[in-house]
C-alpha cells in the first residue's frame, strides 16, 4: 500500500513537472524541411543558465538550430515570470525525427518529438484552389442540397457541384488547449501545418500577455511569395481582418487585433484583397473608423500599387482595367448574406445596394490572379455561413451555402481548362445544426410544434426556384425544412425564417447571463431551454469531425480521417514547394 | 377656432407627460448615409444636434456594470467571442451618457432615451470607446 502511495505521488509529481515546462515546436510537431519557425522553451521560475540543459538529438541546441537560442532570464508571464530560450526563424533543412530534451536547475524534464519531412520531388500542380466555408457542417450541406435541388422519392434532384469532387475525407480540428476549436486555429492549422490554441493565428500561444511576441509559423502563402513567383490572393464576404482571411498571412495570439492585421495584409502584399472590413482601414478621425490611430490604409495600399474597388459597379470597372494588385473593399463590416441582398432586403443592404456576390469576386480574383504564369494561391471564404449559423439563421446560412457552392462550380471550371489546379473544398469547424424533417403550416394545432413533421410525416419541402438560379425564390414557404441545433442557449424557437433581420435568438440581462429574446416571444413559438453556460450569447461550434472535399494533382493524398494539419502538408507537396 | 387650440394644447399636455413631449425623435435609420469609406451623418440628424432629442433602441450588454455611460442600438446586440468582438459594434450606434451614476439592468425590450444630442469624434476616458453621435444628460424608460 504504502509503495501504491510512493507511486501515485511520483506520477503527480512527474505531471507537475510536464506542466512546468512548455517547448515549441510542441510534441508532435511535422514541420516541412526548410520552412521558417520560432523556437521557444519556457522554464518555470527564474533561473540561471548554467543549471539548465537542452539538447536536439543529444546534441546542444546550437548545433541542430544552427545558432544558439538566446536565453532570456526574465521572460513576463501572466502567472510571475520565469526563464526562457528563445530563437526565431529557425529552418531544418535535414528531414528525419528531431528530439528535443530539456531538464532545468530544480528537478523539471521535457522531452518532444518533431518530425521533420521532405518536399516532395517535384511538383504536381501548379495553382491552388483553397475554398472554404466558415461553419460547413454535414447538416449544412444538406439543407443546401435540399434547397437547391430538391428530392423526389428519395433521390436527391440534383448534386451539388461540392458532391463531384474527387476525394472525400474527415477532418479532426481539436486545438492545442481544447477538443474545441475556433476560425483561427483551425485555419492557421490548414495555414501552416501546426496546431494552436484557440484565438490563435500562425503562433503557439506562449505564456507571455503581448498577443505578438508568441512563437511564428511561416505559413503556406509565405512560403509561396519566399520561395516561388506565384501570385496570392484572398477573397472573404466577412471581414478581411476575420480569422479566416487573416490566417493566410498573420500572426498574432489574439485574433481580435484586426487592426494590427490589416497591417500584416499589407506587408504581405497578396496581388487580391477582396472582401469586407473596411472599417480598420480608415483612420480614427473618419467616421465610421474602427481603428484607434491615424493610419489611412486605404490610402497605404493605393500607394502601394492596388487598385480599389468599393462596390460591384466599381469591381467590373477595376477588372477590366487589368491591375496587377487590387484591393476590394464592399462592407464597413461583414457583407450582407444572399438571402438579404437578393430576396428580403434586410439588414443593411439599404445602405450597401451594390455589394459583388462572393462568385463574382471569384471570378475576378481569378482573372488578376491566373495571369501570372507561374500560378497562383487563391483562398475564398464563404464567412457569413458561420456567422448566420451562431445565431441560429439557418435559413441565412444556408443561402450562403449554395453561394459557397457556385463558389466550388466555377473553380472546378477554371481546374477543367487548367487541369494542373488543385482544388480544396472544406469548412474550418463544424456547427451542432440538424436537418430532422418538415414544418408544415397546414397542419391542425396552434403550436408550432404541432406543425412538425418527422420520419413518412415529413415528407418533402414546397421550395420553388421559378427562375431556376439555384437558389429557392423564398425561404418562406409553407411547408420548410424543420433545422435544430446540438447546443443553444435559450431562446424562442418560431419555427419560421427571419424574414425582417438575421435572428438575435438572447439578450443579456443584468446578471450577464444571456436570456432569450422575447422579441420572438409569441402563442405559437416554443420557448427552448438552453444547454449551454448563460455566458453564451449564440449556439457555438461544435467538435464533429469536419469533412474534407479535394480534388485535382495531389488530392489523391487524402486519407479517410487526418488532422487538419496534414491539409497543409498535401498542398505544400502538391506544389513541390522547396523552402 | 382659439377653442380648438387650447383643447389641442391641454391633448398635449397630457400627451407631454411622458419625456417624448418636449423633445424631437429620430429613428436609428435616420443617423447616416453609410459608405464604405466613412459614414457621413444625415442632414436631419445635423439639425437636431444641441436639442433635446428621444431616441428609440436596445441597451447594449453594457462595458461597464455602474457607471453613466452605454451603448444604444438599433436590434439587441449579443456579444459572443467568435462572432463578435467588442470592436464589432454595428455602424449605426449610439452612445448614451446619463445624468448620474447607475448599475445597469438589462431589460429585454427597447428603451426611449432622452438627452441631448452631440455630434464629434469624441474617446471615452473610461473605456477609450470612441463615438461620432451622443446623447448627454439623459434618462431613459422602457418602451
Amino acid at each position: 500500500m504504502k509503495k501504491l502511495i510512493v507511486a501515485a505521488l511520483m506520477v503527480g509529481a512527474l505531471a507537475g513537472s510536464v506542466a512546468a515546462l512548455s517547448v515549441f515546436p510542441i510534441d508532435k510537431a511535422e514541420i516541412l524541411a526548410g520552412a521558417k519557425f520560432d523556437f521557444k522553451v519556457e522554464l518555470s521560475g527564474v533561473q540561471d543558465e548554467s543549471g539548465v540543459t537542452l539538447t536536439i538529438n543529444g546534441k546542444t541546441a546550437d548545433k541542430v538550430l544552427g545558432k544558439k537560442p538566446t536565453y532570456i532570464t526574465e521572460d513576463l508571464g501572466k502567472a510571475g515570470q520565469g526563464s526562457a530560450y528563445l530563437l526565431r526563424d529557425v529552418v531544418l533543412k535535414t528531414p528525419g525525427t528531431y528530439k528535443v530534451e530539456v531538464a532545468d536547475s530544480v528537478g523539471n524534464v521535457k522531452s518532444v518529438t518533431w518530425t521533420v519531412y521532405a518536399p516532395a520531388a517535384k511538383p504536381v500542380a501548379k495553382n491552388i484552389i483553397f475554398l472554404l466555408a466558415d461553419g460547413y457542417s454535414v447538416g449544412t450541406r444538406t439543407a443546401a442540397r435540399l434547397l437547391a435541388k430538391g428530392n423526389t422519392e428519395g433521390t436527391s434532384n440534383g448534386l451539388l457541384a461540392i458532391d463531384q469532387m474527387d476525394r472525400t475525407g474527415m477532418v479532426g480540428t481539436s486545438s492545442v488547449d481544447a477538443i474545441t476549436v475556433d476560425s483561427a486555429n483551425s485555419m492557421s492549422a490548414y495555414m501552416t501545418g501546426y496546431k494552436t490554441s484557440i484565438n490563435a493565428l500562425g503562433v503557439y500561444a506562449d505564456r507571455t500577455p503581448d498577443p505578438f511576441d508568441d512563437p511564428r509559423q511561416e505559413t503556406l502563402a509565405e512560403l509561396i511569395k519566399r520561395t516561388t513567383k506565384k501570385s496570392v490572393g484572398i477573397v472573404s464576404d466577412a471581414e478581411l481582418e476575420d480569422a479566416t482571411p487573416a490566417a493566410v498571412v498573420s500572426h498574432t495570439r489574439l485574433r481580435d487585433e484586426k487592426a494590427a492585421i490589416v497591417g500584416m495584409l499589407l506587408a504581405a502584399k497578396p496581388e487580391v484583397l477582396l472582401g469586407g472590413g473596411s472599417a480598420y482601414f480608415l483612420p480614427k478621425s473618419v467616421a465610421g473608423s474602427k481603428r484607434k490611430d491615424e493610419t489611412n490604409y486605404i490610402d497605404l495600399f493605393q500607394k502601394a500599387g492596388y487598385e480599389l474597388a468599393t462596390s460591384a459597379t466599381e469591381l467590373q470597372a477595376a477588372a477590366a482595367k487589368n491591375p496587377k494588385n487590387l484591393l476590394g473593399l464592399f462592407h464597413p463590416s461583414n457583407m450582407d448574406g444572399y438571402l438579404d441582398r437578393k430576396i428580403l432586403k434586410a439588414n443593411t443592404v439599404s445602405q450597401f445596394p451594390d455589394q459583388p456576390d462572393l462568385t463574382d469576386m471569384t471570378r475576378v480574383a481569378l482573372a488578376v490572379l491566373s495571369k501570372n504564369k507561374d500560378g497562383f494561391f487563391l483562398m475564398v471564404e464563404a464567412g457569413l455561413v458561420d456567422k448566420f449559423e451562431h445565431p441560429m439563421d439557418w435559413e441565412r446560412a444556408v443561402y450562403d451555402a449554395i453561394m459557397y457552392d457556385k463558389v466550388v462550380a466555377i473553380a472546378q471550371e477554371f481546374a477543367k481548362k487548367n487541369p494542373d489546379t488543385i482544388i480544396v473544398a472544406v469548412g474550418d469547424h463544424t456547427h451542432s445544426i440538424s436537418v430532422f424533417g418538415t414544418v408544415d403550416d397546414s397542419k391542425p394545432g396552434t403550436s408550432m410544434r404541432d406543425k412538425v413533421g418527422t420520419y413518412a410525416a415529413a415528407g418533402f419541402p414546397n421550395y420553388v426556384d421559378a427562375d431556376n438560379d439555384g437558389f429557392p425564390d423564398s425561404p418562406d414557404v409553407s411547408k420548410r425544412l424543420a433545422v435544430g441545433w446540438g447546443n443553444h442557449p435559450d431562446y424562442w424557437e418560431t419555427f419560421k425564417p427571419k424574414l425582417d433581420g438575421t435572428f438575435a435568438p438572447t439578450v443579456q440581462n443584468e446578471k450577464k447571463q444571456y436570456v432569450a429574446n422575447d422579441k420572438y416571444k409569441s402563442d405559437s413559438a416554443v420557448l427552448i431551454q438552453g444547454n449551454l453556460s448563460y455566458s453564451d450569447a449564440t449556439e457555438v461550434h461544435s467538435v464533429d469531425d469536419m469533412v474534407l472535399n479535394m480534388s485535382g494533382p495531389g488530392s489523391d493524398q487524402v486519407k479517410g480521417y487526418q488532422e487538419n494539419t496534414a491539409v497543409f502538408k498535401y498542398l505544400v507537396k502538391a506544389l513541390g514547394l522547396k523552402p | 377656432m382659439s377653442r380648438f387650440f387650447a383643447a389641442l394644447g391641454v391633448v398635449l399636455f397630457i400627451v407631454g407627460l411622458t419625456p417624448a413631449f418636449a423633445t424631437d425623435s429620430i429613428a436609428f435609420g435616420e443617423f447616416y448615409h453609410q459608405s464604405v469609406l466613412g459614414i457621413k451623418l444625415t442632414p436631419k440628424l445635423v439639425g437636431l444636434v444641441g436639442k433635446q432629442v428621444t431616441v428609440v433602441g436596445f441597451m447594449a450588454p453594457p462595458l461597464r456594470a455602474t457607471g453613466n455611460f452605454f451603448v444604444l442600438t438599433r436590434q439587441p446586440v449579443s456579444l459572443c467571442p467568435f462572432c463578435n468582438t467588442d470592436a464589432d459594434w454595428p455602424a449605426d450606434i449610439l452612445v448614451v451618457y446619463l445624468k448620474d451614476d447607475q448599475t445597469f439592468s438589462q431589460r429585454n425590450r427597447p428603451l426611449a432615451v432622452t438627452g441631448r444630442l452631440e455630434i464629434g469624434s469624441y474617446t471615452d476616458p473610461g473605456t477609450g470607446f470612441v463615438s461620432q453621435v451622443r446623447l448627454v444628460g439623459s434618462h431613459y424608460e422602457d418602451q
